[in-house]
Formats: C-alpha cells, structure tokens, sequence
C-alpha cells in the first residue's frame, strides 16, 4: 500500500474523494515479445488476425457476460411478481431498456399500437381520444427518471440481514430517459373542470391497473412516455404508453396507460388502499404518500463481489430522491463512525439516479461500509432502526433506510445491519 | 400522416393564439378526438366510494359462498384463509398489535373497492369473466365471512355504498403533504 496519508478522508481507509488514482499496475504487458520473421502477428491476439462477426439488426450483450440479467422472483398462478435490476453487475446512472425492472400484476399484455388510445374524460369540457399515432405528433420532453417500486427493499425490514445481492435486495429501481408528451398539454386540451382534484389512470393489462393521481402532479411534471432510453417502450415497461410521474411510487405510474378520468375525489382503487399504503404502529395507515424518499446503495463492492486482497478500491453507488436531485452522499468504512463525501457523478438528473464514486484503500482488515445521501431539498436518509419505528410489524414499503456492507478478513462481503 | 383540412385549421388558430398570449408557450397539434359517449360508458369500470357507476342487479352471500369455492379457493384458500395467495378475511381489529393481519375485511377502507377489483381483475386466469350478479355475490360473500353483512344478505348499487367497513377510518391522508405550495 502507497497512498499519501494526506488523502485520508474517514476511518478505515477511505480516500479522499477527489485522489487521483495511478501506478501499480503500470508493469503489465510489459513481458517478452520475441521478434520473429513472420511478421507482427506473435504480439496479437486472434480477434486482430479473423474477421470478426457480422452486423445485427439489434444488439445483444456479448456472450461472455450473459450472466448479466434481471433477477426474476415468483411467478405464482396468473403472471404476478417482479424481476429486478442486477445492480451490483451496472454502472452509471441509465438502467440498460432490458434490465429495467418489472412488476406486474396479472402479465404482460401484447397491445396493437394501432388499436390503443388513450381517453381523458370525467371533469373536462371535451372528452378526447388519442391515438398512439396522434401522440406521436405531439411536442415531447426528455428526461432522466428514477423508477422505483414502493416495495423495494422490503426485504431490509427481516429480523436478520438477508445474504443476497444488491440487486436481490434493492433492485426493485431502474432509471432511464423517458420520452413523451407532458400530460398537462393534453390536460389543457380536454379542458380541466374546475372540481377536478385527482385523476384515475388505468391500464390495459389483466389487473385493469388503477390508480388515483393528484392532479397536481399531472399537471405538473407528469408525462405520457413513449420512448425509453431512446426507443419505443418496451412491452414489459408499458408499450405502447405508460404514465410517468417522477419520484412516485412506481406503481402509480401506470403502464399501459389507456383511460384517464378526472374526478373531484380519489376512487381509493384496491392497489392504492390494500397495497402501497403504509401501516404505522398505532395501526393507522397513510395512503397517498405516493413521493418516495432520499435514497442511496453501495453497489460495489457489495455482497457476491468479494474483495481481492488488500489495496485501492473505488467504492460506487447509486443514489436517488422522489423529491429532487441528490446533493451529496457521505460514505463511512467503519461502520458509521466517520464519514468522507464522495464524489457525485456529472449526471446528477431531479428525481433520477446519481452515481456516486470514493476511493478506498482496503488494508484487509473487517471493515463495514455504509452510504447515506441527502437530497437538494434537505432530507437525510434515516436509520435502519429509525425507519422501523415509523411503521407498523411487517410493513416494508417506502423502505429508504441506510444499507450496509459487512467485509472480513478474507475479504468475503456480506450484507449487514450497522446503521 | 394524412393532413385533415379542419385540423390544420384548428391548429393553427391554437398557434396563432399561443403566440400571442404566451411566446415561450410550445403550440398544441390538438389532435383529440370526440369520444362516443357509449363507449366511453363501456370503458368507464371504476367504481368509486360513493358507488356511482354501479350496475343494475344484486348477488347474494349464499351464491357467493358457491362461486368463491369454485372459483377462488384455490387461490385464497377455503373463507379467503391459508390459500397461496392473498389472505381475505379475519383479522378485523389487528392492525395496531404485534402483528397485524391486513385482509380485505380488517384494513379496505371501502366496499366499493372489493367490488371493482373482484369485477375488472379476478379470478387472475380469467379476469372480467364474472357477471355484475357474480362480483355482487362474491363482494356479499367475502364481507359476510366477518360479519361485515349478514350470512344471509344480499348486495346491490344502493346497498354496496352503504357497507361500513371495519377499518374505514383507519386512513391518513398523505396527499395534501405532498401537494406543493400554491403560488401567490
């Protein structure tokens, strides 16, 4: 080991931020290249002396990472469950289209575009009817969004630290470019009663998925999303059209959008009230508290990445709020005693994922690793034990608590509980 | 794309407008079509609280007794106990102890909601099958398992609002925390 104790920036090896990683490995390739006379070919490898593959007319990842896929849970009688995103194997902030996470409620419907339209109706002037060909006339936004399941990370709230992976534990959140027309130009369209306060979205899926929507929010920053990462919506994500409201909880943005009524009162539909509500211990419960909280998990190293031995290591980890952008995230190696800010990416989008990066000279001894981050509007991720103690037994959703990483010894990563 | 005259028109009557009222303003294509009002009725499944969009008709518990055992049992276990998936009845006055029990009849605010869901999602291999009188008898049947209605009481529009769920107050709303501040 030989980092300059000047970049010290917590306990337990953490490096300053901005420490310019270099050296050590520099020797590599440097062995002997015995000069022949058959030309340069004795220092390459085969893929420079064939031609390689043929062009494809869409791109797979390459066959030596095929491991690299959503983790499917469950799939009991109708086509009920989720898949997650494995996010210990990804970096950056944009999910890959086909490792978005999935939650669905009865499967996943195969929807004629030319046959799907959306209808806004109930408190307007004029019901309307959009085709998916007339949307696509429409002027359309692009941003960078988080998608988060309100169950993600329930997992955290078991009695003993489950030992499975970052994406097995967290990885019910995805984040992309979406692309759409902003529901307030529709909303405009149709006219908006003046008793309208909330609005019913509902899918065309086997659940007849239905939510109520503030219409705050959809007149707002809410979006009818076509396009994700840059192409069309993918069936499992909504294809032909999804309503997007950033920072919701993931359910109520509703896929396969193709009704929105416009009401005085929320309907209190069974997935707003049975599901994603949240009980406390005084056995009441909130319902509507549909923005999700400040967020952040380590993602390497995590459990399954164990460490090499001894040495430099970059800690990386995404962070998200529901409420805005993330402003910083405070990283400790020792368990919650000190803290060093690490370094955020150049992507730091409202209501999306912010990577987040911090050097770390392990020196092989156990060390517990903890990320917390803080968002622009001043929330802190809580506790584990704080956030507990908000809600009621056996009550997960909403679950935005500080994660933890246990390392030993031998370097083998397990997931603890430490803050 | 076809271009229709009455369109265009529109459209550029909206921009003209825009433009002038507000210059940033990005103008509208306005493209909606007119709904039919039939069909929009056909579409319109939801059913709120206060039961407006209820169906004519009326289904009985002991029906439902019969339907759910043939239909839902298997999935929901026999009286919606001990099946696969979610439990649906029991557990009425749990939910501030150790452990609470949240089942259709201890935690739904609404009776409404049993009814809408029953009728546009279940049974999950074969959703929107039921008839109106079926969702009814099985809405009847499910809340009469806890007493929520008698054994022998049969539901229909004017009854199913009426229905006082065990847990209606049990609700704290969140939305007007969320809700930004209103520009002055």
């Amino acid at each position: 080991m030989n980092h300059d104790p000047d970049h010290a920036a917590a306990g337990g090896g953490l490096l300053h931020r901005r420490t310019l990683l270099s050296g050590g490995l520099l020797a590599l390739g440097a062995g002997a290249a015995a000069a022949q006379d058959a030309g340069i070919g004795s220092g390459s490898p085969t893929t420079m002396k064939t031609p390689g593959a043929p062009f494809t007319p869409y791109g797979v990842p390459s066959h030596f990472r095929q491991g690299v896929k959503r983790i499917v849970t469950g799939n009991p009688p109708g086509r009920t469950g989720v898949s997650r995103t494995p996010l210990e194997m990804l970096e950056g902030s944009i999910t890959p289209t086909g490792l978005h996470f999935e939650r669905h409620h009865n499967g996943v419907p195969d929807i004629d575009p030319d046959k799907h339209a959306l209808v806004i109706h109930g408190l307007v002037k004029r019901p309307l009817s959009f085709s998916v060909a007339d949307l696509m006339r429409y002027p359309m936004e692009s941003h960078v969004r988080f998608v988060e399941c309100a169950g993600n990370s329930g997992g955290m709230i078991a009695p003993e630290p489950a030992q499975v992976s970052a994406g097995a534990l967290h990885g019910l959140v995805s984040c992309q470019e979406w692309t759409g027309v902003p529901l307030s130009t529709l909303l405009a369209e149709a006219g908006v009663d003046p008793k309208a306060q909330w609005i019913l979205a509902e899918g065309a899926d086997a659940a007849g998925m239905s939510r109520s929507v503030p219409l705050w929010k959809g007149q707002q920053d809410a979006m009818i999303a076509l396009y994700q990462n840059g192409e069309p919506l993918r069936p499992e994500n909504g294809f032909p059209m999804r309503l997007l409201l950033p920072g919701f909880q993931g359910n109520i943005n509703v896929k396969w959008l193709r009704r929105l009524k416009l009401v005085a009162t929320p309907l209190f539909t069974k997935d707003e009230t049975s599901r994603y509500s949240e009980l406390m211990p005084d056995g009441k419960a909130r319902i509507f508290m549909l923005q999700l909280g400040v967020k952040s998990v380590i993602t390497r190293p995590s459990f399954g990445l164990n460490m090499q031995g001894p040495g430099v290591y970059e800690i990386s980890g995404m962070a998200w709020s529901g409420s805005g952008r993330v402003a910083r995230v405070d990283v400790s190696a020792d368990g919650g005693k000190s803290w060093a800010e690490a370094q955020l990416g150049e992507l730091r989008p409202d209501k999306g994922v912010t990577r987040f990066r911090l050097p770390w000279a392990w020196n092989g001894g156990p060390a517990t690793l903890i990320s917390r981050a803080t968002d622009d509007r001043g929330n802190v991720q809580p506790t584990r034990q704080a956030w507990l103690a908000t809600y009621a037994p056996g009550q997960a959703y909403h679950f935005n608590a500080m994660a933890s990483w246990g390392v030993d010894a031998s370097g083998k990563i397990s997931h603890v509980y430490a803050a | 794309m076809s271009m229709r005259p009455d369109r265009l028109f529109l459209g550029l009557g909206a921009a003209v407008l825009l433009a002038s009222a507000a210059p940033a303003a990005v103008p509208s294509p306005n493209l909606g079509r007119p709904v039919d009002p039939a069909a929009l009725a056909a579409m319109d499944i939801s059913i709120p609280p206060d039961g407006r969009g209820l169906p004519p008709g009326s289904g009985a518990a002991e029906q439902g007794a019969a339907i759910f055992a043939a239909k839902c049992q298997s999935c929901h276990g026999a009286a919606g106990v001990g099946g696969p998936n979610d439990r649906l009845t029991g557990g009425v006055g749990s939910l501030a102890s150790p452990k609470p029990v949240k089942t259709v009849a201890s935690y739904w605010p609404y009776a409404t909601t049993v009814f809408d869901y029953i009728r546009r999602a279940m049974p999950i291999t074969a959703p929107q099958s039921l008839t109106n009188e079926e969702a009814y008898a099985l809405t009847a049947y499910l809340l009469s398992v806890d007493g929520i209605v008698p054994k022998d009481a049969s539901i229909d529009a004017q009854s199913l609002p009426q229905v006082r769920m065990p847990n209606r107050d049990g609700f704290v709303s969140w939305a007007s925390k969320e809700r930004p501040k209103a520009a002055k």
